[in-house]
């Protein structure tokens, strides 16, 4: 087990008012909420900071914390020293709403799972609770989209064993994507999340569908981006050229005398659903290089016959 | 191992859940779900709170909403506030990867 150093994570000093611990929790908390930060690892650095304040907020641990000196490194193996708690005396409870459910082995040999909020280990006659939720994020290819798949999703969840002791089970579930789903849309399976209390009812399993990057396409809800190149002559003339979509290649018609970056609309060709999704084919035109004695005499030559000055409107 | 195939249920625009439905889903009281639709947070369709029917995206609102109130004890104001803007910013993040490979071209 890594021992935490807490006001390592909070970025405050030992010395550190009950003040300064707040602020710098609170600071901290909106930088890496999961829901506001884009950072990669802000689910992590959200939960150790969760952990660190219940530690360093209530005097009471944060003392027993302080106990332990000040030579530890996070990182470092960590086992509690005997008895290393006596003379403390906790307030039961703790749980403020930060998910106690999470925090680390190297929190509870501290402290234990008694401070973890209800809905964990005490099993209370009489008490029906709703089973927690659970969240899982499902990558999906924008095919899937198109298609429909399934999905086989292992997830990991706590449990409490015959004696009382916490363990993960770990569990697979096929699931169904439906066709037509949307990046970020999620999918709820009723009574998979974790088992109620008493009689309460099992909670539910939320799943995040979420695209792989397409080398392609991009996407935006349901309408889908594709960059066409086409050449000059295309653009000017006007052609029938191959286009691909998720759904297969399709013959599109270039009209004449498009422009860069137009965009094409090819109604419901988007990711299905009610109602489907567009696909946009955004022209690029694209230009032969000049490396052959004949690619430059034409290049010369449309320099001579047209007089095309694409700054007129500059001013220069 | 029996594989069992479990379908669920998509939550998108044309799902439809009741307050009920809504508060039972976030584990919480009918009371903090209208407190939400008076923030303007929710804008579920219809007149009396027991005819409100709540799209399968306001559930996703509903719990992001709930998370932020409890973990950065935001009050709902802000959190109405911080909603839109995690929302726009998303947007406007999806519009930024377009034009940024865009110009590689």
């Amino acid at each position: 087990m890594d021992f935490k150093d807490y006001y390592k994570i909070m970025g405050v000093e030992r010395g550190a008012s009950q003040d300064d611990i707040k602020r710098a929790y609170r600071k901290l908390a909106r930088k890496y909420h999961p829901d506001v930060s884009k950072e990669a690892d802000a689910e992590a650095r959200f939960k150790d900071l969760g952990e660190a304040n219940a530690v360093l907020k209530d005097p009471e641990k944060r003392a027993a914390y302080d106990e332990l000196g000040a030579n530890w490194k996070a990182g470092q193996e960590f086992r509690p020293p005997p008895d290393w708690d006596a003379g403390f005396e906790f307030s039961g409870g703790g749980g403020d709403g930060a998910d106690a459910a999470a925090f680390s082995d190297f929190f509870e040999s501290l402290f234990g799972r008694g401070f973890q909020p209800a809905g964990g280990a005490r099993q209370e006659a009489g008490i029906h609770a709703h089973g927690e939720d659970h969240h899982a994020k499902v990558l999906i290819d924008l095919e899937d989209a198109y298609r429909g798949a399934s999905r086989s999703i292992a997830l990991r969840a706590p449990e409490l064993d015959s004696t009382g002791h916490v363990r993960t089970r770990t569990r697979t579930l096929n699931v169904k994507i439906p066709k037509g789903v949307k990046q970020g849309q999620r999918i709820r399976l009723s009574g998979q999340g974790s088992p109620g209390m008493g009689k309460g009812q099992a909670g539910d399993l939320y799943l995040e569908i979420e695209f792989n990057p397409h080398r392609l396409f991009r996407v935006e809800g349901r309408d889908i981006y594709l960059e066409l190149p086409v050449t000059p002559w295309e653009a000017a003339l006007g052609a029938t050229v191959k286009a691909p979509t998720p759904d297969g290649p399709v013959d599109l018609k270039i009209p004449k005398g498009t422009t860069r970056g137009r965009k094409l609309r090819l109604q419901k060709r988007g990711i299905p659903g009610q109602p489907p999704g567009d696909l946009y084919v955004e022209v690029a035109i694209t230009l032969p290089p000049a490396e052959s004695d004949a690619a430059r005499e034409l290049y010369q030559k449309m320099q001579q016959d047209l007089a095309y000055d694409p700054r007129s409107k500059l001013g220069v | 191992m029996t594989e069992i195939t479990l379908t669920g249920v998509v939550l998108d625009e044309q799902t439809e859940l009741s307050l009920t439905d809504l508060s039972q889903a976030c584990s919480t009281s009918t009371e903090w779900v209208i407190e939400l639709v008076q923030e303007g947070v929710l804008e579920p369709v219809g007149g009396q709170p027991t005819q409100w029917r709540f799209s399968g995206t306001s559930l996703k609102r509903a719990h992001t909403a709930m998370r932020l109130q409890t973990d950065l004890k935001i009050n709902l104001a802000g959190v109405a506030l911080a909603l839109d803007l995690i929302e726009e910013i998303e947007t406007m993040r999806e519009r930024l990867h377009r034009f940024e490979k865009d110009d590689g071209i």
